[in-house]
């Protein structure tokens, strides 16, 4: 349990948390979400008594983090995983953080094998990829075996099988009724991995709701409804049966028409009653990811402007042929996530009977089978979930 | 939180980079050749000194003018052991583990002045001996009046020296900073305050001056220096308490970035 306490926290004239107020409870993923700069790492290092709060206060199980009796074991962190002398070994640097809180270097061990480090845990970490180093620092909040863990941005770096270990792995915690307090800048990451979501910008509070009801706060529900191109005149009358029937019409640039307000059997009863062919009527939601900007939007400190060099790149050779425009992208709906609340599970559940509480892909060669929380690869309706989130991720390792 | 744990952790920290072995070694070897190079130059040179200076050559000062060079890489040593902490970010995980700072800093410093104390006293024994074995017919004595005590100030001088810069280090954070403020401190400015009459007074009161007096035997002729070999290792002490105490509060007080 972690509660913060009107947590304000100022660097000369800039403010980067102020009057932050919330709880963290046991036995759930929460996800902390806000934009670059918004204040949750400054946040995590005031929860660990790295940084004092100029005003309020945060407490873990009741205590101050330096009043915390045994802090090491309690709670684990990942702040940030280039946070290692480059010069030393995995083992040893994991080594150093066990002896410090007096955990036994066989534990050491145990954890390298959790985050699939064990084989290149006599390296230098100087050498480790980003995502070898971000595993590394998720050995280091696990050394413990801690009732509280915090994780900063985990999932940067990782490509996509660690990034679903790295969910799997905080659900698992969760389950087993730990406090896991996870930051991320990815709403997208955030709805498939929290139960619980705080949403800060410019250091404030905005949001402190559970996903579930975040989702059916910021969401809308719309249908997309196409009728025949060649008779524009039968999505006229349809557009004013729904109006009349008290939905709202929205037409979309490619000619189909957004229906707020109203069923989708309606909608096809009303086309039906007034003979209009349709060729799509499909449900569909608004993506949290934007609602989420929505929320977000006033208070983004970094946004990127027009670049007056834009389309002054030279003229494609005589000859070679423009990149293809993939179908459907950039128009709105594409990639919407399902909602995680009617579709269950989102991705699909592990095949195998789990060998370990959170067991991580040993090696990338290692079978699929040895793996309990790989995705199976016949699982093409959750690829385009991730697909939003792979990308952006690594727009925040450029800082 | 249990000391030693913490202390436990510091030795694996310090023996598990590169830099320790490069920094110390590095010390070690310059402190002992130049010690060796100049005995065997000042032998050549003693029957060209006047009467003043014959009767002020001191054989053990002489094998011991390693220092001032070896001294550089203790500071190395001293300011990477502190600062490695800042420059890589590992001191948030570091202070996350061990939320009383005091233990924190007070353990990486007593394992560090530990290992410094234990090369420079290794040092300081072999570059008085090999010393002594280039000056042939002008040497001292390990069982000379006040020889042993000088040997053994010179071990203590290299550990003060390192203690200080991680102390200052501690201040600072920053490596760079740190050793562009030490290095020429030491090697430079040090020396032409000494050196110069009109700062002379105040130079010696200056940590590597003071505290190299505890490495003289020979007294030098018209010598005014207002402190002993003792004392001047003491006013050495109180730079480093100075220092250590000064990285304590500013560790205690700062947000660990």
């Amino acid at each position: 349990m972690i509660e913060a306490v009107g947590l304000t926290k100022r660097y000369g004239d800039k403010t980067a948390v102020y009057n932050l107020s919330f709880q963290v409870r046991p036995g759930a993923v929460t996800g902390f979400l806000g934009p670059n700069g918004s204040g949750k790492s400054t946040t995590m290092r005031m929860i660990l008594g790295l940084d004092n709060p100029t005003a309020g206060h945060v407490t873990i199980c009741g205590h101050p983090y330096d009043k915390l009796p045994n802090a090491p074991r309690q709670v684990g962190a990942l702040l940030d995983a280039k946070a290692v002398h480059g010069g030393r070994s995995a083992r040893n640097h994991l080594l150093s953080l066990a002896q410090l809180s007096g955990i036994p270097a066989r534990r050491v061990d145990e954890v390298l094998g959790v985050v699939g480090l064990h084989e290149v845990a006599g390296r230098r970490s100087k050498g480790f990829s980003l995502g070898m180093g971000q595993r590394l620092g998720i050995a280091a909040a696990l050394l413990g075996d801690p009732q509280v863990l915090l994780f900063d941005e985990p999932v940067n770096g990782l490509d996509p099988e660690g990034i679903l270990w790295v969910r799997n792995l905080m659900k698992a915690l969760a389950a087993e009724g730990r406090t896991v307090f996870v930051s991320s800048h990815l709403m997208s990451e955030m709805a498939l991995t929290a139960d619980h979501l705080i949403v800060i910008g410019r250091g404030q509070l905005m949001a402190d709701m559970s996903v579930r009801d975040f989702i059916s706060h910021n969401s809308a529900d719309f249908a997309r409804v196409r009728t025949p191109d060649s008779e524009p005149q039968q999505r006229e009358k349809l557009s004013a049966a729904i109006t009349e029937a008290g939905g709202h019409v929205l037409p979309e640039q490619d000619g189909a028409l957004r229906v707020t307000g109203l069923p989708l059997p309606r909608i096809s009863d009303l086309a039906h009653d007034h003979d209009v062919r349709l060729w799509e009527l499909s449900p569909h939601q608004a993506s949290l990811e934007e609602a989420y900007m929505r929320m977000t939007q006033g208070a983004v400190d970094y946004r990127s402007t027009v670049d007056q060099k834009e389309g002054l790149q030279q003229q494609l050779p005589p000859g070679t042929q423009p990149p293809m425009p993939v179908p459907g992208q950039g128009q709105p709906g594409w990639y919407a996530p399902p909602p995680p609340q009617q579709g269950g599970q989102p991705f699909a559940p592990p095949q195998a009977a789990p060998a370990g509480p959170y067991g991580a892909p040993p090696a990338p060669a290692a079978a699929p089978a040895a793996n309990p929380y790989a995705q199976p690869p016949q699982a093409p309706q959750s690829a385009p979930q991730s697909a939003p989130s792979a990308e952006p991720t690594k727009s925040e390792d450029a800082r | 939180m249990a000391t030693g744990q913490v202390v436990r952790s510091e030795w694996t920290k310090i023996r598990s980079v590169a830099s320790t072995v490069w920094t110390l070694s590095t010390a070690v070897v310059v402190t002992i050749a130049l010690g060796m190079l100049i005995s065997a130059l000042s032998k050549n040179e003693f029957d060209n000194l006047g009467e003043r200076e014959q009767l002020s050559f001191d054989p053990t000062f002489i094998s011991f003018a390693g220092t001032s060079l070896g001294q550089l890489a203790m500071i190395v040593f001293g300011v990477l052991v502190v600062s490695n902490e800042y420059s890589t970010g590992m001191i948030r995980a570091s202070l996350a583990a061990v939320p009383k700072r005091g233990v924190f800093l007070f353990s990486k410093l007593a394992v560090a002045t530990a290992l410094a104390f234990v090369v420079g006293m290794a040092t300081s024994f072999a570059t008085f001996f090999l010393g002594q074995l280039m000056l042939g017919d002008l040497r001292a004595s390990i069982g000379d009046d006040g020889v042993l005590r000088a040997v053994v100030g010179g071990g203590l001088y290299m550990t003060l020296i390192a203690l200080f810069s991680m102390g200052v280090a501690a201040m600072l954070r920053s490596p760079m900073l740190s050793l562009g403020i030490l290095m020429p401190f030491f090697f430079l400015i040090s020396n032409i305050l000494g050196n110069v009459s009109a700062t002379e007074k105040v130079g010696r009161f200056l940590p590597d001056q003071a505290g190299s007096r505890i490495m003289r035997v020979v007294t030098p002729v018209d010598d005014d220096t207002p402190y002993g070999p003792w004392g001047g290792l003491g006013i050495m002490a109180l730079w480093v308490i100075a220092a250590v105490a000064g990285g304590y509060v500013l560790l205690k007080r700062r947000d660990a970035q």
